[in-house]
């Protein structure tokens, strides 16, 4: 595929604080053992691009600790590959830019360097395993000049701000994108995703800055829908967009049914970081059922429909029951745990008892002892 | 970066290892499968890179394939290197004719050139087919320290085993004075691990000797050491306290694998301190179902268990369906055991289906038999493979 790729890593950061207080929204741990960004990724290497630059901003470190050189993903190349693109602050500026169009604006020279015909746009706030040439044929098909991915689901599921509901004619031809309107019923919503080529891209940038925009999607794409031909693609397959604490701790949980896994797993593979733990092991007085369980663990307790990341131990006489554990959650002896979401190397000393709630999950910072 | 390494490792990795059966008739022995998401080569990789070794000789000739995939660039150990890294040596040919590798002294004599690009003061021969942690440092100190010509590994074993082993008869500061192959009547229960290093120069001059000689089988134990020994060059043993264990048996691999199990296992495969690498496959955490029970076993990537599994170890991508039973065996990758199949005291390879209701291994009268169910293999629903069978 000649595509660049082009990936957001903290747009949509300020939509779950606690999990990105230490981290980018690409870096969130999720389903025990991959990071956001695996996904977005994963998807672009399968969809045969090979050259992806990544817009970062701030507490950008893990992320980097991550992806690192862009080997697990087949991108440590010497002819495009992963390329970390961290702020890039410049001499008169004394603030690093707050939007899309800002960020896209310090990356121009990157994207005008390259040389893919194309350029794919993604936001690393959801999870996904989607092959990008479905999305450009279908932009090629329709004669688009510009196609935006989008899902199509109740309105009641959508949460955290800034989201794009379209509203397209017989054709699939965007007429109309407004953000944040009042909805119900079932909406086409903005997948953060979009396809377009890459001159066209510079160009629109290099066209909105100098006419003093802001907003990427609402001045750029958002007004010039009667301008120029945006197509809208359907993408039918899993999405979950992390829009909020809620839906992390259900998206998460939401992998223990065998068919979600297959849809997000079953299609192409999902790459990630190699740790090299030991595979998990189980003592005589474990009891397991309906989870997923990282490489790493020692598990001596009970483990209910919960997420295991890398090297968490359940100590005897615990029960974890609606648990997202981190990597390395330690837990000491009859604890009980239930709706808890503990974050990297929490450890709960023995005979504490927390509990949340379906609706209402306990978050755990990192590194905390309780 | 330097232009000479000071330690230079060659692993041997070419036997058949016939006594392994069905697990290696397609793959060589170092590419099988141990302890869930482990190879048996893991294991001296890991050793050489942790110890500071960062040029390795793989030498392989019996059904590379798999291994040398295995191997790719040698990344997963951090041995993709500018100068040094991983290397496939196979059997070339040469100008003056070509031949396989004769012993596995011949092996090492044929990649001399190899080794000489690296101008090494010292060449550290490792074998694939143990399963240990050892720091091959301490072990060059100790052969810097004494002085030695060659350094041989070695461990105690109980002495009615040691007729198994090579056999080092030593003084008291460990100066080897004689070597026994296999001997009948044991004089010692110093075994040799088959770990030797050598300085660089003796090792050339007696593979350049052997190569010449007509009766010889150009093989280390029976040869290069004794001719050593004979023309008293300095050798000493090094004294290896820990786990080691030789698996070139389907008996000696199945105990192994057993031996990471229980809550405090002989053999601690998840030490932090000296971490085994390998390649990692692209598989989501293992998930456990509903009907899901496992004690006491160790499970990998991308398996699904909705069965019993109970002191076992599981590769990448097992599946165990609703209503089986595995007990106290070994399963290789990708392995399915359909619904209300029972296997006790087996070795699954990769990719079996194991059909409804079949039963493979169980007890036996006479000691623990190991049923083998080969590569592939499709074990017909209801079908019967009996304790100590191996099909393929």
């Amino acid at each position: 595929m000649n595509a660049l790729g082009i990936i957001f890593s903290n747009i949509h950061d300020s939509n779950v604080p606690e999990l990105t207080s230490n981290r980018t929204m690409a870096a969130i741990p999720f389903g025990g053992r991959y990071r956001l960004i695996d996904f977005v990724l994963s998807s672009m290497v399968n969809s045969g691009i090979t050259h992806v630059g990544c817009i970062t901003n701030r507490n950008y470190r893990s992320l980097m600790d991550h992806v690192g050189s862009g080997k697990e993903w087949d991108l440590a190349r010497k002819n495009g590959g992963f390329v970390l693109l961290p702020p890039f602050g410049e001499i008169d500026s004394t603030s690093l830019y707050s939007t899309r169009l800002e960020a896209l604006k310090t990356v121009l020279g990157f994207i005008t360097r390259s040389n893919e015909e194309y350029i794919i746009l993604a936001d690393a706030n959801s999870v996904f395993n989607i092959n990008f040439n479905d999305l450009l044929k279908h932009h090629v098909a329709v004669g688009a000049e510009i196609t935006l991915l989008y899902v199509n689901k109740p309105a009641s599921e959508i949460s955290g701000t800034n989201n794009a509901i379209l509203k397209m004619d017989g054709e699939g031809i965007i007429k109309e994108l407004a953000i944040d309107p009042r909805m119900n019923g079932r909406v086409n919503i903005y997948g953060n995703i979009v396809v377009m080529k890459r001159n066209m891209l510079v160009s629109l940038v290099s066209d909105a800055i100098a006419h003093g925009r802001k907003h990427f999607l609402n001045d750029v794409i958002g007004k010039n829908v009667s301008r120029h031909r945006v197509a809208a693609y359907e993408h039918k397959g899993y999405y979950q967009e992390i829009s909020s604490l809620k839906r992390y701790y259900d998206a998460n949980l939401g992998l223990l049914d065998p068919a979600t896994r297959q849809a997000l797993f079953g299609t192409a593979e999902i790459y990630t970081q190699i740790k090299d733990s030991a595979p998990t092991k189980y003592g005589d007085n474990a009891i397991v059922k309906n989870s997923l369980i990282s490489d790493g663990c020692v598990i001596e307790g009970e483990v209910y429909n919960s997420v295991l990341s890398r090297g968490v131990k359940i100590s005897r006489g615990t029960v974890v029951r609606n648990c997202i554990l981190m990597k390395g959650t330690i837990t000491g002896e009859n604890v009980s745990l239930n709706a808890v979401i503990a974050d990297k190397g929490v450890v709960i000393r023995d005979r504490r008892c927390l509990s949340g709630a379906d609706n209402f999950p306990i978050y755990i910072p990192k590194e905390t002892v309780v | 970066m330097s232009i000479r390494k000071e330690c230079v490792a060659m692993l041997l990795a070419g036997g058949q290892g016939s006594r392994l059966y069905a697990l290696t008739s397609k793959i060589a022995k170092p590419a099988v499968p141990f302890g869930g998401k482990y190879r048996i080569i893991d294991f001296p990789l890991s050793n050489c890179v942790n110890s500071d070794i960062d040029t390795v000789g793989i030498l392989t000739q019996y059904e590379p394939l798999e291994l040398n995939n295995y191997i790719g660039n040698g990344q997963p150990w951090d041995l993709d290197r500018s100068f040094g890294g991983v290397h496939i040596l196979s059997p070339y040919q040469a100008k003056q004719g070509s031949t396989w590798y004769k012993g596995t002294a011949n092996a090492i004599y044929q990649n001399i050139s190899f080794i000489k690009k690296y101008d090494p003061k010292y060449v550290l021969i490792l074998s694939g087919d143990h399963i240990y942690k050892m720091d091959y440092a301490k072990m060059l100190y100790a052969h810097k320290q004494t002085g030695a010509d060659c350094t041989i590994a070695a461990i105690e074993v109980p002495l009615k085993e040691a007729s198994r082993f090579g056999v080092l008869n030593v003084n008291p500061d460990y100066s080897i004075y004689e070597f026994e192959e296999k001997p009948k009547q044991p004089k010692s229960n110093l075994a040799s691990m088959g770990i030797y290093i050598f300085s660089a120069d003796k090792l050339y001059k007696y593979l350049d000797e052997d190569a010449e000689k007509e009766n010889t089988s150009n093989d280390f134990g029976k040869d290069i050491l004794p001719s050593m020994l004979a023309a008293g060059e300095k050798m000493f043993a090094y004294r290896f306290k820990g786990y080691w264990k030789d698996v070139g048996t389907i008996d000696s691999l199945y105990e192994a694998n057993m031996d990471l199990l229980g809550a405090d296992p002989e053999f601690n495969i998840a030490d932090t301190d000296w971490r085994i690498h390998s390649r990692n496959p692209i598989a989501p955490p293992h998930y456990v179902g509903e009907h899901g029970e496992l004690k006491n076993s160790i499970v990998s990537l991308g398996c699904s268990i909705n069965g019993k599994v109970i002191d076992s170890v599981l590769s990448n991508n097992v599946v165990i369906k609703k209503g089986a039973e595995v007990r106290s065996s070994v399963i290789f990758s990708g392995t399915v055991i359909e619904s209300g199949a029972v296997v006790e005291n087996s070795i699954i390879d990769e990719g079996v289906v194991i059909g409804k209701h079949a039963k493979v291994g169980g007890n036996t009268d006479g000691g623990k038999k190991i049923a083998v169910v080969g590569r592939n293999y499709r074990v017909a629903d209801k079908g019967v493979i009996a304790a100590g069978e191996i099909v393929e």
